[in-house]
Order: structure tokens, then sequence, then C-alpha cells
């Protein structure tokens, strides 16, 4: 009985939409999966295939419902009736800029992305975003110039575009949290001073005789060596 | 101590820093504690007047939310106020509040509002009206009265020549405004209940220009020059606010205004808070002038009444 029901539900097959096009492939399957299953082959539009590197945003939408959708290709799995389309790559506007000659003030964000100030907080952005994060909030402490803010809300961004593309003032939300999180590192977060100093010790030349020993090791003394090693209590 | 959800906005929490500094401190001398909002957007500065822009509505009716959370969440209790010190906030979310009385159009926003439950970062309830925004003159006046403001100073401001300005936003029109249009006393019964010697300034009620500030600095360099020459010739030492942004027109907006007439003496402006911290003897970094944020400095004439 077990054995029938798990043949079944293998046999099972949905009918999916790829660019306007009807495919029928086997449920459980990611769109990006899927596609492959229906003969696309990715050369844009696809990267770590693991929900990080945001290269694969897609826009669906199921049958029956209005509602766009967001989604990761790689993530989301297909559904009956669903109707799919790939955004491999947004031409948003980002301006260029040193990082050496700004300084973390509250008005950088309006300089260089003078179209937060329209934000409406209607909160579109925020669902759009496939992983989940607070876009309209971290735009809105864009506008007041909370660069910390920005930086922890706006973390977890895989630059996706699908913010950008959603927002009825034309903000590119994940452009303006990157320039957050470039500024938090270099300005405004507090130092680690061990690796400050560690990087001296290495630059005194500190390890260069222990380095060099290591270079000069055989791999099998090195191999044992490392079976040996220290290892640090948890 | 008397609770009160406080919407900071973007001015006070940057450029009108010395506002907000002052401001609270004085509040919580006063026994008011202001609570901030644990979230809150942009108040959505210049209330749209097209009666169908729903979507420019949506900004101030989120913070209003925001402030039904804090009563849902037990961080204030029956609490439907919410306190601004900037007078755009003020005017914005006020404007907002007024205009989903008309349930038709709360209902059309709480729709939108509606879909976005499933989402993280979305509210989880529509606006259920009733929340009343307050600009922090009406807490001086209604809740705490000019008396125990009186009380409260221990060096009063004697022998300082104030003139107040009030802008628009704070009286105009007549269903947002906290005084009489035309004639507003709010600020000088406070500063009269701070020992100051009130300077008649005929312009306290004029356009400060606004954001013309911008792209258009010179229309606000001509009423700069307007706003401060009449209290100036009536002797005023001193320009005090409750706007963040005629004070950076008024005070900032002063060099172009003696670029185009010479005549114009350069005179401080101030926030009414500031003065508050000053008159009550407050911890210095209180008073807001040590931060920058003034283009005429105020502390040699501060100095010069020993009240710095």
């Amino acid at each position: 009985m077990e054995i029938k029901q798990k043949k079944e539900k293998k046999e099972e097959i949905v009918r999916i939409y790829i660019m306007g096009r009807e495919y029928k492939v086997p449920a459980g399957l990611t769109i990006m999966k899927a596609m492959e299953y229906a003969g696309y082959r990715f050369i844009r539009g696809c990267g770590c295939r693991g929900g990080f590197c945001g290269g694969c945003a897609t826009v669906y939408r199921v049958k029956g419902d209005y509602k766009l959708r967001m989604a990761l290709a790689c993530q989301k799995t297909v559904e009956d009736g669903m109707y799919t389309s790939q955004i491999p790559f947004t031409p948003a506007e980002k301006p260029i800029y040193n990082l050496e000659e700004l300084s973390p003030s509250v008005n950088v964000f309006l300089e260089y992305y003078p179209e937060i100030a329209k934000c409406v907080s209607c909160n579109t952005c925020t669902k759009a975003c496939p992983q989940d994060l607070e876009v309209m909030d971290y735009v809105q402490a864009a506008i007041r110039g909370d660069i910390q803010e920005v930086a922890e809300l706006s973390f977890d961004c895989i630059m996706c575009g699908l913010c950008a593309m959603r927002c009825p003032t034309e903000i590119v939300p994940y452009n303006v949290a990157l320039l957050a999180r470039r500024l938090y590192g270099k300005y405004v977060m507090p130092k680690a001073k061990h690796v400050e100093e560690r990087i001296k010790e290495i630059e005194s030349g500190k390890f260069d005789e222990e380095i060099r020993r290591l270079k000069e090791t055989s791999m099998n003394n090195l191999k044992e060596m490392y079976e040996k090693r220290e290892i640090e209590p948890e | 101590m008397i609770r009160l959800p406080y919407y900071p906005g973007c001015a006070v929490q940057t450029t009108a820093r010395n506002y907000a500094i002052s401001g609270i401190a004085v509040a919580e001398k006063l026994g008011v504690e202001l609570v901030e909002l644990p979230k809150w957007n942009c108040c959505g500065v210049f209330p749209s007047l097209a009666t169908d822009d729903l979507m420019r509505h949506l900004a101030p009716i989120r913070n209003l939310i925001h402030v039904q959370e804090m009563n849902d969440s037990g961080v204030v209790q029956n609490e439907n106020r919410v306190v601004t010190f900037c007078s755009m906030c003020f005017h914005t979310l006020k404007e907002a509040s007024l205009f989903v009385k008309d349930e038709e159009k709360l209902g059309k926003i709480n729709t939108f509002f509606e879909r976005e439950k499933e989402f993280v970062g979305g509210v989880k309830q529509g606006y259920k009206g009733g929340i009343k925004a307050l600009d922090f003159l009406e807490v001086l006046r209604d809740i705490i009265g000019y008396e125990k403001i009186a009380k409260e100073v221990k060096k009063p401001l004697k022998g300082l020549k104030v003139a107040p300005y009030y802008g628009c936003l704070v009286i105009r029109p007549r269903e947002i405004g906290i005084d009489d249009p035309e004639n507003p006393t709010i600020l000088e019964n406070i500063l009269e209940a701070l020992g100051a010697e009130i300077i008649n300034n005929p312009n306290r009620t004029q356009c400060c220009g606004s954001y013309h500030t911008i792209d258009r600095k010179d229309i606000v360099a001509k009423l700069t020059y307007d706003n401060l020459i009449y209290p100036i010739r009536n002797g005023a030492e001193v320009v005090v606010t409750c706007c963040p942004l005629c004070t950076f027109n008024l005070d900032f907006r002063q060099k172009e205004a003696r670029e185009l007439h010479r005549d114009l003496k350069e005179i401080p402006v101030m926030y009414y808070t500031q003065l508050m911290a000053i008159a009550f003897e407050l911890d210095k970094q209180f008073y807001g002038v040590d931060l920058e944020l003034h283009h005429v400095d105020p502390r040699p004439l501060l100095k010069a009444k020993n009240l710095y």
C-alpha cells in the first residue's frame, strides 16, 4: 500500500507556463529545475542554486489569483497553473562613488539616491522581497540618514533587484542598502581590536619564520602535524 | 509621569536634533515621558490635497497604526494621542487623521493594509480611527499648563528680547491649527512664563518659503529678510520658532538674505524648547546649542545675558 502511494506521488505532474508556453513537469521541482526539465539551459539568471546569490529573480502568478508574486527560481517549488518569467538582470540606477571620499553623513543617501524622498511607504518593496526583509523600513531609515539601521535591516539582501522593479516611485532599495553597508563597515562599525593587532604582528614579520618552516615541510609531515594539532575546546 | 506616544520624524532626528533633545528633556522635567514609536516612517511630508489621492495618505496612516500597536502591545495604555515636535509632521498626521474620518476613504486605505498581513514587515491590522496628533505646544498648553511651566523656571530669561515666529503649519488651516490662525498666542504665553521680554513680530504668521529653499533660494532669501527685519527693528535679540523648516529658512538663509540686503543684521534663531531648557536650568547638553546646528551662533547672546 505504502509503495503504491509513493509511486502515485512520484507521477504527480503539474502544468506550468514558462514565459507563456505550457509545460507539464513533475510536482515538487523548483522553478529552476522545472525549467531545466522542460529543456531550458541557464546561461544567465542562475548562480548558486542555494538561495544566496540573488541571480534567479522570478515573477510568477498562479491561475485564479490576480496577484503577481516574486520568488527565487532556485527556492520556489512549482504549483499547478503557475505562470513564470525570469528577471535575470535589473537595469537599475547605480551611481558611481568613491567610498574613500564619502563621509557617513545624514544626507549621504539623499545625495546619491534623491528619489528615496519620494517613498510613500506603501510597502510594495517589502512584499516583493524573497528574503522577507523589511525593505520599506530600511528605505525610511535611509531617508533619515540612519546608516546603522539600514545596514542591519538589509543585512540579508541578496541584490536580486525585485524591490526596485516593484517600487511605484522608482527607488532602488537594494543599491541604497549596499551603500549603507559599505559606509557602516568602513566608518561606523567599531573596529575589531584583535584583528588590528594581529595584522600588526603579521606585518612586523612575527610569523614569517613559522610560515617558512611550514612551506618547507613535506606533505606527509604536514598531514601528520594537522592530525596532531591542538584543537581549542568548544 | 504621563506617558505619551512620540513620533520624531526625520528632521528632529538629524538637522533639528536641538529641538528634540531640548524638548524631550523639558517634557520630562514637566512630568511627561515621550515614548518613541517602536517603528515609524516618514510622516508623508505635505498632505495631498487631492481627495482621491489615497496613496499619499498611506505614510501618515501607517504611523497612526503604529500608535495603535503601541496600545496593543501594552507600551502605553488606552492612549489615543501622539506627540510631535516638527510642525510638518504634526500637520501631516493630523490632516490624514481627519481625512480618514470619511469611512469610504478609510475603507479603501484599510483594504490596502489588509493585504500586508501575510508579509514580514507588514502591519497586522488596519487603522481603527481615533488617534489624535498633538503638537508639543498643545501638550504644554493643555496637558501641562503655563502655570506649571512658570513654576519650573529657575533662571528667568529677564531682559532677553524674544520675537516669536509661528509659520503656517501649526495654525492653518483652522481645522488643523492649534491656535487662532491670525493671532496666535501660545508661543507668547510660554515665553512669558519663562520671564522673557516679548517683542512684537508682525510677520510671525507669514510664510517662511518652505521647500522653495531647495531650488529657489532667491524666493526664500527675500522672505527671510521680510520675516526678520521687522522683529529686528522692534528690538528683538532672538527669533523663537516651533518648526524645523521655518528655523532652517530663517537661520541658514540669512546668508543669502544678507547678500540681497546689506542692512540685515544677523540674529540667532532658536526653538522655544531650547529657551525652556535654559530657563529650567537643565544640564547644558539639553540646550542643544553645542551641536553645530545653528547658522547664527546663539551662544554669544546667551553668554552676554548670563544664560549660558
